[in-house]
């Protein structure tokens, strides 16, 4: 049972997984892939699990095989760093410009991997723009315009009945919204953070996808 | 050994004479022994180890090191200018001495690289990185002994494996090496000296046992004859324990944990009339405070400290004169090696007393008096070494230089806790340090270890070497913030009064309080790794530091049980224990010396159920967990679940008729391995283990990580390792820990198994006596509809109903 929202005008859907789908323009969205962070850390010693990609990957190929979609973007950071599509193994980049090729596919260039996504295919630009949707990979707090980014990883952060329970969330003002992270290895920054206040120039709401419902916690 | 008349002379000068164990120590050396000494405090136990040293070196002042000294403590410096310095220098023995810890300069550690002193004094760490190093091999060819102190502090801790391979590093290097271990007094010295000997081959070692010693005057606290019927921490006798402090030198008030050192400190400042110098050590204070006390306790301008185990090893503090134990002591071992802080005279008692802080803990005080009279210690829980501290060793060798497999297989086995290691699983080891340990084959590119052409591993690069040094080590601080006072940086206008847990700051809000380091502070903000506080006032919020909190031991917990069931005893217990126990016997029963004893009754439409196991509280929880899980199952409509050392308490919306089932033993390992997968103990445990095994960066102390898209946090890669890699090392390594530390399941299989053969069910018309002090801590553990989803889903629905306006 899908849930949605009201984004300038628009009816958005919030996935479970973290992706955004914004049905009338068949379209969907995810930030902060950090595709190979795991290969990053291992070229300097750290060897951690080599299956986050391939973890990604496939989250992304369910969400477009329940939506339907046939565009895609990438709201930036879609790998941890410029050299990262290099070190794909040849299983992931066949997955990967497979779904390129058969999706209308637009990655947003971020802070972490400037434009090297583009490299293996589909639209690579700054910014978009997507009917009354500016996209892009930070907020611009200056900006009135309305606008989905990425980059901060917002995630919820409550206590309730003695438990500590943190949630990837989106993160909901009026003129803007912020994806959580996709990545299987990206953590997450409070919403309530200093930082994320700031990007969002409003009052917030933390959105979270649990059971099948959308749950809404002010941000104080 | 003949003795140098340097030495004989000094002994003479002060009228002194070569002890026994002394003595026996040096014949040990002359016989190329290995040796374990077990003295009791105030015996000369430091002089003992280090008198064969001097006694070679004054008959021959070669160059180079000829002496490793390996402590528990970075605080080397007092006891051994006590022990060490001053008779040497008394002495005039041009015996060069030095320290090495991770606070010594890098300009004098390349010095000592090149220039060694006679004998090197440093801790675990120090050792394990010293020998990391490509020089080691020359440096500590001609060792001649390391002498490890505080044994007992070492042996069943990952600091132990480490320090164990250390010394099976450096047998290789120095084949002649004698091992020389001193310890306090001991259990089972035999099984120590099998910890101690290469190959665990205990005949190899000489074990002296330093007798004498006069018997420590045990005392504990009643006031009025009364003991109250809650509480655990004796905060109850403030006003009477700042008397007795009062009418000591200098007292040293042990609690069990942190934060009740904090509360404490409070309640004694409350009853200062005199308003005596008292100070506080625990280990989240910050450096410079910690040293600030010792210096002033040092220096005899303190005449009380309030303190945990952080100032629990082996300093020597001299004029102590009592020792306060607030709360139960847990175990016979523990109460003798804090008594005997007490008085470094080996012919005067040490005074020690107890504040029971319930009539449980008056019975285990009791106990513990009782024991240490019957010289029954507790045995230490001997373990085969962990694996993270393996892969982390064997990546230290690699940095030294190549290595062949089979060599250092055969060196690890030679150390005690790696006996038993078997070929197939230091291969794992090995290809997890070398790739990660994966089944998907990735990083053939990015090993940490090659292997050469002719078959010796060496490092990948130097850089890797460089970066083990500085994650090295087997101690893992849980995530901290620093805690600032005022609301500019440390250094920049704040004062940094130390550091609490991450988890704990995640509960604080702005304006709440809590204590710290001896005052309630308010917070005014938060900024990345720092909490910023100015002085608050009311009532606090308590600090919930981690760590130090024992379980009772086996022993204590039977004589416990022993002094419930000897009415003889009675006699000399307070009248309101007395009453306590003679009425439980009436309404219900007393729990026996092996049974299990489980009560239901009805209270205010609830079922309670208390299981008196005396399995120490860790088993307890575990029990509870597994209990309320199973009547959850079988509809029994459960609530919660209270755990302490002595007893377990459930209670339910229905009434257990028939616990038996419940306690069933042979389920068991599944069920646990079901919640343990989905506890934050194995979670915290595998943190632990990524860290000491080189998966994850270690975080450095108050250091935090504000990047989020930098680090990786340990919780996502458990989640993607049980994903693909369920058998993966490091969940292994985290499994074993999670099952013996944090949930004492070998104890909580033993409770079952007796609870299945010898189980006494008291269907009881009312709350009983010994029920009481289990429901007055009711509260604090909830079980039930506990899924994380339906939390969140609640808690909108309170937000929503707190905010609705019509």
């Amino acid at each position: 049972m899908p849930v949605s929202f009201s984004f300038a005008g628009e009816s958005l859907q919030p996935l479970a997984c973290g992706a955004l789908w914004w049905p009338a323009q068949a379209t969907l969205f995810v930030a902060d892939l950090h595709f190979e962070k795991a290969s990053h850390f291992a070229r300097r010693g750290w060897l951690l699990p080599p299956h986050a990609t391939a973890d990604t990957i496939a989250a992304l190929i369910t969400a477009v095989e329940t939506t339907g979609a046939t565009r895609l973007v990438c709201l930036g950071d879609s790998f941890h760093d410029a050299a990262g599509p290099d070190r794909l193994s040849d299983a992931a980049r066949r997955t990967l410009m497979t779904m390129i090729r058969d999706l209308d596919w637009w990655w947003i260039t971020g802070n972490h991997d400037d434009d090297a996504a583009g490299r293996l295919g589909g639209r690579t630009m700054v910014e978009g723009r997507i009917g009354p949707l500016v996209l892009r990979h930070e907020a611009d707090p200056g900006d009135p315009m309305p606008e989905l980014s990425g980059h901060f990883h917002p995630k919820l952060v409550i206590r309730h009945r003695g438990r500590h329970i943190a949630r990837r969330c989106f993160a909901h003002a009026p003129t803007k919204l912020i994806l959580p992270a996709y990545g299987a290895f990206t953590g997450g920054l409070d919403i309530a953070d200093p930082a994320i206040r700031t990007a969002l120039a409003g009052p917030a709401t933390a959105l979270v996808v649990e059971a099948g419902k959308l749950l809404r916690f002010p941000v104080v | 050994m003949e003795l140098p008349a340097a030495i004989t002379n000094w002994f003479a000068q002060r009228g002194w004479r070569v002890r026994g164990h002394q003595r026996a120590m040096l014949d040990a050396a002359a016989r190329g022994r290995h040796a374990l000494l077990t003295a009791p405090t105030g015996a000369g136990k430091t002089l003992a180890g280090f008198l064969p040293t001097l006694a070679e070196l004054a008959a021959d002042p070669a160059e180079g090191l000829h002496t490793l000294y390996i402590s528990p403590l970075k605080a080397l410096a007092v006891d051994v200018q006590r022990n060490l310095l001053t008779p040497i220098a008394e002495m005039g023995l041009g015996i060069m001495v030095e320290t090495r810890t991770g606070d010594t300069p890098a300009a004098r550690k390349t010095r000592q690289k090149e220039v060694p002193p006679h004998i090197l004094l440093t801790t675990p760490e120090s050792l394990a990185n010293l020998l990391s190093s490509p020089d080691a091999a020359s440096m500590m060819a001609g060792v001649k002994r390391v002498i490890v102190d505080e044994i007992h502090a070492f042996g069943t801790t990952k600091r132990g494996d480490q320090l164990s391979l250390c010394l099976a590093r450096l047998q290789r290097l120095a084949p002649d090496l004698q091992r020389v271990g001193l310890s306090a007094t001991i259990a089972d010295p035999e099984a120590w000296a099998g910890w101690l000997a290469p190959d665990a081959d205990a005949d190899l070692v000489e074990v002296v046992v330093a007798q004498g010693g006069a018997d420590p005057a045990i005392d504990i606290l009643v006031i009025d004859d009364r003991i109250p019927w809650g509480g655990h921490n004796g905060r109850w006798a403030a006003r009477a324990v700042m008397r007795r402090i009062e009418a000591a030198r200098l007292a040293i008030v042990f609690v069990n944990t942190r934060a009740v050192a904090e509360l404490v400190f409070r309640d004694l400042w409350a009853e200062n009339d005199h308003a005596l110098p008292i100070g506080i050590h625990h280990g989240s204070l910050a450096p410079e405070a910690r040293r600030k006390v010792e210096a002033a306790m040092a220096a005899g301008r303190l005449r009380a400290i309030v303190a945990t185990a952080s100032l629990d090893l082996g300093l020597d503090w001299g004029d102590v004169d009592l020792v306060i134990q607030m709360g139960a002591p847990k175990g016979a071992s523990r109460l003798l090696q804090r008594t005997g802080r007490a008085n470094h005279r080996m012919d005067e008692a040490s005074r020690c007393l107890i504040v029971p802080g319930n009539r449980f803990e008056y019975l285990e005080a009791l106990a513990a008096r009782d024991a240490v009279e019957a010289r029954e210690l507790d045995p230490d829980g001997f373990r085969p070494g962990a694996l993270d501290v393996l892969a982390q060793h064997v990546v230290g060798c690699a940095a030294a230089g190549p290595f062949f497999p089979d060599d250092l297989y055969d060196e690890v086995k030679s150390a005690a806790p790696y006996a038993g290691l078997t070929r197939s699983a230091f291969a794992s080891v090995l290809g997890y340090a070398a790739t990660g340990g994966y089944a998907l084959k990735a990083y053939e590119r990015y090993q940490r270890l090659v292997t050469q052409p002719d078959g010796r591993m060496r490092l990948r690069s130097a850089a890797l070497a460089r970066q083990w040094r500085m994650n090295s080590g087997t101690i893992v601080e849980a995530v901290t913030m620093n805690v600032v006072f005022g609301t500019g940086k440390p250094g920049r206008g704040g004062r940094k009064l130390g550091q609490v847990e991450e988890y704990f700051v995640s509960q604080l809000r702005v304006g709440d309080s809590f204590m710290f380091a001896g005052q309630v502070v308010e917070v005014t903000g938060f900024d990345g790794g720092d909490v910023h506080v100015r002085l608050g006032r009311g009532a606090p919020k308590v600090p919930s530091y981690m760590g130090g909190r024992m379980p009772m031991t086996t022993r204590l917990a039977a004589r416990v049980r022993g002094l419930m069931n000897d009415r003889t005893r009675w006699a000399e217990m307070p009248p309101d224990v007395r009453e306590w126990l003679a009425i439980q016997s009436r309404v219900s029963r007393l729990p026996g010396r092996d049974d299990v004893l489980v009560e239901t009754f009805e209270r205010d439409g609830r079922w309670y159920m208390v299981v008196y196991g005396f399995a120490g509280a860790a088993a307890h929880q575990t029990l509870g967990m597994l209990v309320t899980q199973r009547m959850e199952r079988a509809g029994l409509k459960p609530m919660g679940f209270v755990a302490s050392d002595y007893a377990m308490a459930a209670w339910s919306l229905d009434p257990v008729d028939d616990p038996q089932p419940l306690f069933d033993p042979t389920v068991l390992e599944d069920e646990l391995a079901e919640w343990l997968a989905a506890s934050p103990f194995l979670r915290r445990a595998f943190r632990e283990v990524a860290i000491i095994g080189g998966l994850i960066e270690r975080t450095q102390p108050g250091v935090h990580k504000s990047g989020k898209a930098m680090s990786v946090s340990a919780d996502l890669i458990y989640d993607v390792l049980r994903r693909h890699e369920p058998d993966h090392l490091l969940l292994t390594a985290a499994w074993t820990d999670a099952r013996g530390k944090l949930t004492d399941v070998a104890r909580l299989a033993g409770l079952l198994e007796e609870a299945h053969a010898r189980m006494s069910h008291v269907r009881a018309s009312h709350v009983t006596p010994l029920a009481v002090p289990s429901l007055l801590t009711i509260g604090r553990e909830r079980v039930g509809d506990s899924a994380d989803a339906t939390l969140l889903i609640e808690a909108e629905a309170l937000i929503a109903e707190a905010m609705a306006v019509d």
